[in-house]
């Protein structure tokens, strides 16, 4: 791998949260959460269950709106952005809970996640001009490497329904992958994989990575997270409490406590 | 030999097997669509040609449905009103009603525009809204355009009220009145059959637009939405402005199909576009299969001559019990409402389900294989 | 006579009758987010049920009339109860993990149903409310009331009242107040869930009954077809409110009956003669319209995101 942690430029993050709020109700999800990305690397975000996690990748991808606060993609202000604005400025995701097109195939759900970076319309459909079929075959061609690099190029034809759970995650990914973000957000990706796909998982990461991508991973499989990431922010009852590599957080006071008899290693 | 390139040639044979059938099932197709008035009339009569252009019609509307219900997974209880805004166009542009006597290929394309546009203004406030409210407000829009029709006679008259517009301009097309018996050569064409052959075409048109659309980028990002809003929208899509466009080109199927309606019947009213026509047409794509063109052709064949072969129940009833104890036409909605009911239960995929499923269980291996080695070809 | 105490008392009686009808939709909308299509075909059958009742008790028995009445009204919710039951078991229960879209189709298509078999019983006929309430006629402010539309505005009170104590006070209520919070931790407290929602439907049929003998004794005349306007306004009541929320389909149901009666009468002044009072119907959709744009949540609604 040619990327290394000391070589990255820490003057200039990619993605910015700043003091970010959300309370749903009389619940405070999130208070006063801060984070800095910087380029290129891969930072983890744990905390336990409510902590408030995905209700922060939420209102980065614009499901959610915060209730204060700022974050910005490469200088760009995402908040009050719609959800499609955000992915065109370069940030995808996936879902904790999988969210692909069922009755699609595999194929064509990476396809759709090429909808973004594409353009021809209605017109250009019915005509089937040039540059449609042009553009179209690219649209296939993309998708096809996309899965191939997630090992699901067998499937490319089966229905996102019909494949197995590991699969789907990566399936997930695949379709992010296919609108071109610089920052890639994953929800969970290794849950409910065997220890053998989360090897793969951990594998197609360091290769996301390497081809230039920064990612922001939600993670409750602490070995995954503490080989993987350079940095990790640790969420509990929706405040930040430590941040720092791995070795600094594993050790922090506040962090066993939020895990108390968890497994923290 | 080696066995690859064996099995690649009887491959190769095997397609150009294939093409040959292909194209002897689409002559064959061809000529039967060709001849179907002239065979329909010889074995069950001229009213049935009528049938058969009110089936053409009808697969129309469906199809136009289906894009916003079948792809977009919008349901929309009001769809009728398009059809109403194209019918009611072409009338008011062709009829003694204000004088004006516009020719066709100007009233259509100009029908879908409208009806478009109306698609659009319905769609621009409400898309935004939940599936369940989407359904109440288009069956709201659709009773408040049926409303204005049949008020808009007062303080001044534009559609004529209830009585409906009538001496429509029948459709002309390059000087060949179509509601005039036409003789070619030796061969005597009524006017049920040449408006058989009008609606035939624009069918053919609308289905191939709809095949166009369905691979598409636009047609993915529609199913896309139907199967997850949220993810589409995750995944970049902008999803109301595809919604929009949804309702626009569904709108304008209809606009046009409402047009030729018009011009076939010569004369309309807005007892042609109650809601209860927006649930027939849904109940063609429900039954037929949502989302798969096939399926909707085949539902709104059914359902387009399922009341016409009820009327006989009328006559059994009159033979078998000595009297008609059940209006045959009173039973029409009753059976349509329960097929509805008892295929989302029974049957949700509808009669052809989505090509999905099939094409899933076949996979064109071939094809794919071919594709991914063009790629690394081209990595390389 | 005065134009504006008489509007008032015509927009409290119809809005009484909504705010019936709404309560149906709400309490089923809370508990299962399915919006019932066919609520306003139940309000139908109960008009239709209790007319048959009575005529066919006036004419084969002798008993007095306010018993005889008192029977088709029992009579009436009976039947609709086990309509309401029936429906849910049926057309929606099989239904409940499905996609969105098939519930809702089944719930157009059974609308459909019940409407059509109500004409092969009833015939297209419009079938008016026998004559056995002895009508008297008040003066208040300058403007006309009945002893009907007293009875109706104070039987619609005395309901919701009921009603009311009965979701907060009752065991039911409770259940039902949880099922509609959490289906998943209700049935984890050994509450089950199928028996609220049918109780649900019940309660909702019943009021409905109720609505729709009111509505055939005062406006006029059964058809087989009046569910459907009725149900479509009572759930815009229903929405004005806020769908789900008990108190809102009543303040909804009386907001658009004042909406509807003060609309009517000033909706040709309004338009500068343009439309006239054919009108009507537009303005129930387009004040349905107007709320779902732009506040969905209605008036007593909370808004809420969906979960992602
Ligand atoms: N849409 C919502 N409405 C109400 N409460 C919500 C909503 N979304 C999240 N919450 C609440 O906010 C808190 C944080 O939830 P969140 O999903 O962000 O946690 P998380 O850290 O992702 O947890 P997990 O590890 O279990 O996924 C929880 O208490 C949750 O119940
Ligand atoms: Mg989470």
């Amino acid at each position: 791998m040619n990327n290394s942690v000391e070589s990255r430029d820490t003057s200039n993050p990619l993605l910015v949260v700043q003091e970010v709020n959300k309370s749903f109700g009389g619940l405070t999800a999130l208070s006063r959460v801060s984070l800095q990305i910087q380029s290129n690397e891969i930072f983890g975000l744990i905390g336990p269950n409510g902590a408030g996690k995905t209700t922060l990748f939420n209102i980065i991808t614009g499901l959610y709106s915060a209730d204060g606060g700022e974050v910005n993609l490469a200088g760009q202000a995402l908040l009050r952005c719609k959800p499609h604005v955000i992915v065109q400025h370069g940030l995808a995701r996936t879902f904790q809970n999988i969210r692909l097109f069922a009755n699609m195939t595999a194929l064509e759900n990476v396809m759709v996640g090429r909808h973004v970076r594409t353009h021809r319309g209605v017109v250009g459909a019915i005509m089937r001009n040039t540059s449609t079929r042009k553009e179209e075959s690219a649209i296939r061609a993309q998708a096809l490497q996309l899965l191939d690099e997630v090992d699901l190029a067998t499937a490319a034809e089966h229905l996102a329904k019909h494949l197995s759970y590991g699969d789907q995650r990566r399936l997930e990914i695949a379709r992010a992958l296919a609108t071109e973000p610089k920052l890639l957000a994953l929800d969970e990706p290794a849950a409910g994989m065997n220890p053998s796909e989360t090897l793969d998982l951990q594998q197609l990461l360091r290769k996301i990575r390497a081809s230039g991508i920064t990612i922001l991973l939600i993670e409750h499989d602490m070995r995954l997270v503490m080989q993987l990431c350079d940095r990790i922010a640790v969420l509990d009852y929706g405040k930040k409490i430590a941040e720092g590599s791995p070795a600094h957080v594993q050790q922090h006071p506040l962090v066993i406590e939020a895990y108390l008899g968890g497994n923290l290693a | 030999m080696r066995p690859g390139l064996n099995k690649l040639q009887t491959g190769w044979h095997a397609l150009q097997r294939d093409r040959r059938s292909v194209v002897i099932t689409w002559l064959a197709l061809g000529l039967i669509l060709a001849c179907l008035p002239f065979l329909t009339e010889l074995s069950l009569g001229r009213s049935w040609v009528r049938i058969l252009d009110f089936t053409l019609l009808y697969i129309m509307l469906a199809l136009g449905l289906n894009i916003v219900v079948g792809y977009a997974g919008l349901l929309d209880l009001g769809y009728i009103a398009f059809y109403a805004v194209g019918a009611y166009l072409y009338a008011l542009l062709a009829s003694p009603q204000f004088g004006l006597h516009w020719p066709v290929w100007a009233i259509l394309p100009l029908g879908a525009l409208v009806a478009g546009v109306f698609g659009v203004l319905l769609g621009a406030p409400t898309l935004k809204l939940r599936g369940d409210y989407l359904a109440i407000v288009t069956l709201g829009f659709g009773e408040i355009v049926r409303i204005f029709l049949n008020n808009l006679n007062t303080p001044y008259n534009i559609t004529n009220g209830p009585q409906g517009i009538s001496q429509i301009d029948p459709i002309q097309i390059g000087g060949i009145d179509l509601h005039q018996t036409q003789h070619l050569l030796t061969l005597t064409i009524p006017s049920t059959h040449l408006y058989y052959y009008l609606f035939l075409i624009f069918t053919l048109l609308i289905i191939f637009v709809s095949i166009r659309l369905q691979d598409s980028r636009i047609g993915r990002a529609w199913i896309a939405i139907r199967e997850d809003e949220v993810a589409a929208s995750a995944m970049g899509i902008n999803t109301r402005n595809i919604k929009l466009l949804a309702f626009a080109m569904g709108a304008s199927f209809g606009g046009i199909s409402g047009g030729l309606f018009a011009g076939f019947q010569g004369f309309i009213s807005p007892e042609s576009f109650t809601l209860f026509e927006s649930i027939i047409v849904l109940c063609m794509i429900v039954l037929g299969g949502m989302g798969n063109i096939a399926g909707v052709i085949l539902g709104a064949i059914l359902l387009t001559i399922f009341p016409e072969a009820l009327r006989y129940l009328g006559e059994w009833q009159q033979l078998l019990l000595g009297r008609v104890w059940v209006d045959p036409n009173d039973l029409r909605l009753l059976i349509f409402g329960l097929a509805l009911v008892l295929s989302m239960i029974f049957h949700p995929a509808g009669l052809l389900p989505s090509t999905r499923r099939a094409r899933e269980l076949h996979a064109r291996r071939s094809i794919l294989a071919q594709e991914q080695d063009s790629l690394y070809e081209q990595q390389r | 006579m005065d134009i504006f105490s008489q509007q008032l008392i015509n927009g409290l009686v119809l809005g009484s009758i909504y705010a019936l009808i709404a309560l149906g939709y709400t309490m089923v909308y809370g508990i299962l987010g399915l919006i019932n299509f066919a609520h306003g075909e139940i309000t139908m059958f109960g008009a239709m049920v209790s007319l048959a009742i009575l005529h066919a008790l006036l004419l084969h028995t002798g008993l007095p009339t306010a018993m005889i009445f008192a029977l088709a009204l029992l009579g009436a919710i009976g039947f609709c109860m086990a309509l309401g039951f029936s429906i849910e078991r049926v057309a929606y229960r099989p239904l409940r993990n499905a996609p969105r879209l098939a519930p809702l189709i089944t719930a157009i298509g059974m609308s459909i149903v019940l409407q059509n078999t109500a004409m092969l019983i009833w015939g297209k006929k419009f079938l008016s409310f026998p004559d056995i309430i002895p009508i008297q006629r008040y003066q208040i402010a300058g403007a006309n009331i009945t002893n009907l539309q007293v009875a109706i505005i104070v039987l619609a009170i005395v309901l919701m009242l009921g009603l009311w104590t009965l979701i907060q006070r009752s065991r039911l209520g409770r259940a039902m107040r949880a099922t509609a919070q959490s289906p998943e931790l209700a049935a984890l407290m050994g509450i089950n869930p199928n028996r609220i929602i049918s109780a649900t439907f019940m309660l909702g049929a019943a009021l409905a009954a109720i609505a729709g003998i009111m509505v055939n004794a005062y406006y006029g005349p059964a058809h087989y077809t009046m569910g459907f306007m009725l149900g479509l306004k009572a759930f815009t009541a229903a929405v004005l409110g806020g769908i789900g929320n008990i108190a809102g389909a009543m303040l909804g149901g009386l907001v658009l009956g004042l909406i509807e009666s003060f609309g009517a009468g000033y909706i040709s002044q309004l338009s500068g003669g343009f439309m006239g009072s054919n009108y009507q119907s537009v303005f129930a959709f387009t004040v349905l319209i107007i709320i779902l744009v732009f506040r969905p949540s209605g008036l007593l609604g909370e808004r809420v995101g969906e979960r992602v």
